[in-house]
């Protein structure tokens, strides 16, 4: 079964390929990418867990408005959705597997 | 520090692009101030700063954002990029976090221009991830050239449903069904509304016949009942719905092995400013929710305060630039920038413009408005506000406690109380406490507060240290 990922078209040019460090493993990511996406794409759909049932969550409004993306990067808790991918950048999922 | 101007615009897409560009040229000192890097809202979203089409776009839509992001970098706008606004004072001081921390803004006057948030009427399985929002899948396919999975399910209701299908399957991606409240009559009535708006009908009809070629189901009058997860896909149930949006008994059907689905069914005008200021709203279910009262010009009840665009009604993104023009010439006329009859002859021309537009608008319209159907179908144990976690039964069971308006069952549920303060389930709430309160008008809109995003407590405080605390000094005994 092929992993379940978003799936970067052909026929552009995308910035330098990048690594991005999530939960402590390595995930190849674009530079300038929307960092939501890159996750996406990398098939890391489920960024929290719910706060009562405890169910998984991912990225679902993309225009910094539902806080489901909600992440910490390098410490400091920000939307996936409105921070651009840059190398070396840490990640840790909110309660996600 | 406070930095002072004539003009503060909250909101750079079409709207505010316009109402900026409107006052500046009549002579006015603009600040104009958006969460994104770039302008143009998200129609006409730049796309991710590092990518490049290897071919030249064919995109109205990208066109026009790179005409309008030209104009704005030829004026006298100083455009305020990454910043978001979370508070709005007196006459019109504007808060603001960003990278850098908080800053203020201050103008006399103040033009609203934050635009829309879709609407998502919940069903069981939206909360899973890889179920996203169409407008989500839409900025996925303009901005970051990504295909939301491999096989995607389309589904909600409105020009996006065909627009967001059509990229998909272009992009190389397998659309395994577009699933539209809508029937087929409605769409035909739009059609006819739509009949002398030639270029829209080209492209609608372009999209469709696209979708056609690929084979790709289309399934009217329909709407996903709810999405499991099996085997790491996802599985969607759909079925068949009445003209309001309510399930109609028949036929269910599964399509399975979807990586993701898009869904949505319109869009809120996001009145977080206007409401904040207190200028007077009213509830216009066809344009999306509750809107600012408004003159021609884009004046609220408020002196001083404006607004444009989606924010103020759900009109489309040629619309937002007409209202933002008349909004930037009412300000530039109102602060003694333009005379009386510059300013008229100026408006003139596009008043008849947004009157011509608004007729077309409202077809649209009224495909994205809210189905109270589809929020009484709503079944019990289906989350509704996902920040809290708060299901409907939830919701059903405060109101029977005696919750009249959504602020009483905020404080019973936390419903609406979470990060996204509301904005994901307020619309739906206000019509489930409508189901009881008689009217959206009885069922009320929440209280706005700031902070109207939020805010790190550590940007708000910066270097501020425990020993900077003023101590008044002790009262003489």
């Amino acid at each position: 079964m092929p992993d379940r990922v978003a799936v970067r078209m052909a026929g552009y040019q995308r910035g330098a390929t990048v690594q991005l460090i999530v939960d402590g493993r390595t995930i190849a990511a674009h530079d300038g990418e929307m960092l939501a996406a890159a996750l996406m794409a990398a098939g890391l759909w489920r960024l929290r867990t719910s706060p009562r049932n405890g169910t998984g969550r991912g990225a679902f409004c993309l225009m910094g408005v539902c806080q489901e993306c909600a992440i910490f990067v390098d410490g400091r808790l920000q939307q996936a959705c409105s921070v651009e991918v840059r190398d070396g950048m840490h990640l840790e999922l909110r309660g996600a597997p | 520090m406070v930095v002072e101007t004539d003009l503060v615009v909250v909101g750079a897409g079409p709207a505010g692009t316009s109402a900026a560009l409107a006052a500046a040229n009549a002579g006015l000192g603009v600040i104009l101030i958006d969460e994104a890097r770039e302008a143009g809202g998200q129609v006409y979203r730049a796309p991710a700063r590092t990518l490049k089409a290897s071919t030249k776009t064919r995109d109205r839509d990208a066109v026009v954002g790179v005409r309008l992001r030209a104009a704005l970098d030829r004026s006298s706008v100083r455009f305020e990029r990454g910043l978001r606004v979370w508070s709005i004072g007196e006459r019109f001081r504007t808060d603001t976090a960003g990278p850098e921390g908080v800053r203020t803004f201050k103008a006399p006057r103040l033009i609203a221009a934050g635009g829309a948030f879709e609407r998502t009427v919940p069903f069981p399985g939206w909360t899973l991830p890889g179920v996203m929002g169409l407008a989500a899948a839409t900025i996925l396919l303009k901005s970051e050239a990504m295909l939301p999975g491999r096989r995607v399910v389309i589904a909600g209701c409105g020009p996006l449903l065909a627009a967001v299908a059509a990229k998909v399957s272009g992009g190389g991606g397998d659309v395994a069904a577009v699933i539209d409240m809508a029937s087929r009559r409605q769409w035909a009535s739009v059609m006819l509304q739509l009949a002398t708006r030639f270029n829209l009908l080209r492209e609608g009809a372009g999209w469709v016949l696209g979708l056609a070629r690929r084979r790709v189901p289309i399934h009217f009058a329909s709407t996903i009942r709810r999405i499991d997860e099996a085997d790491g896909l996802l599985s969607v149930e759909i079925g068949p719905v009445d003209g309001k949006g309510r399930a109609r008994p028949g036929r269910s059907s599964l399509i399975n092995d979807v990586d993701a689905v898009a869904v949505g069914h319109g869009l809120v005008p996001g009145v977080e400013i206007t409401r904040l200021a207190g200028a007077a709203h009213t509830y216009d279910r066809l344009r999306g929710g509750w809107v600012p009262v408004l003159d021609a010009m884009g004046r609220t009840t408020i002196e001083g305060l404006y607004a444009a665009g989606d924010g103020c009604g759900i009109r489309g993104a040629l619309s937002a630039a007409t209202a933002g023009t008349l909004a930037g010439l009412a300000a530039a006329g109102d602060a003694g920038a333009l005379d009386p009859d510059t300013l008229a002859s100026k408006s003139e021309p596009q008043l008849k413009e947004a009157a011509r537009l608004d007729r077309f608008s409202a077809a649209v319209s009224d495909l994205l408005a809210l189905r109270p159907g589809q929020v009484a179908d709503i079944a019990p144990d289906t989350v509704v506000c996902r920040c809290e976690d708060v299901r409907r039964a939830d919701i059903d069971a405060a109101i029977a406690d005696g919750a009249a308006d959504v602020n009483q069952l905020k404080h019973f549920t936390r419903c609406g109380m979470g990060p996204c303060q509301g904005r994901m389930c307020g619309d739906v709430v206000g019509e489930l406490v409508a189901l009881h309160a008689g009217s959206r008008e009885a069922a009320g809109a929440w209280t706005p507060r700031p902070p109207l995003r939020p805010v790190p407590l550590a940007d708000l405080i910066g270097s501020y240290s425990y020993n900077d605390m003023p101590i008044p000094k002790p009262v003489p005994l």
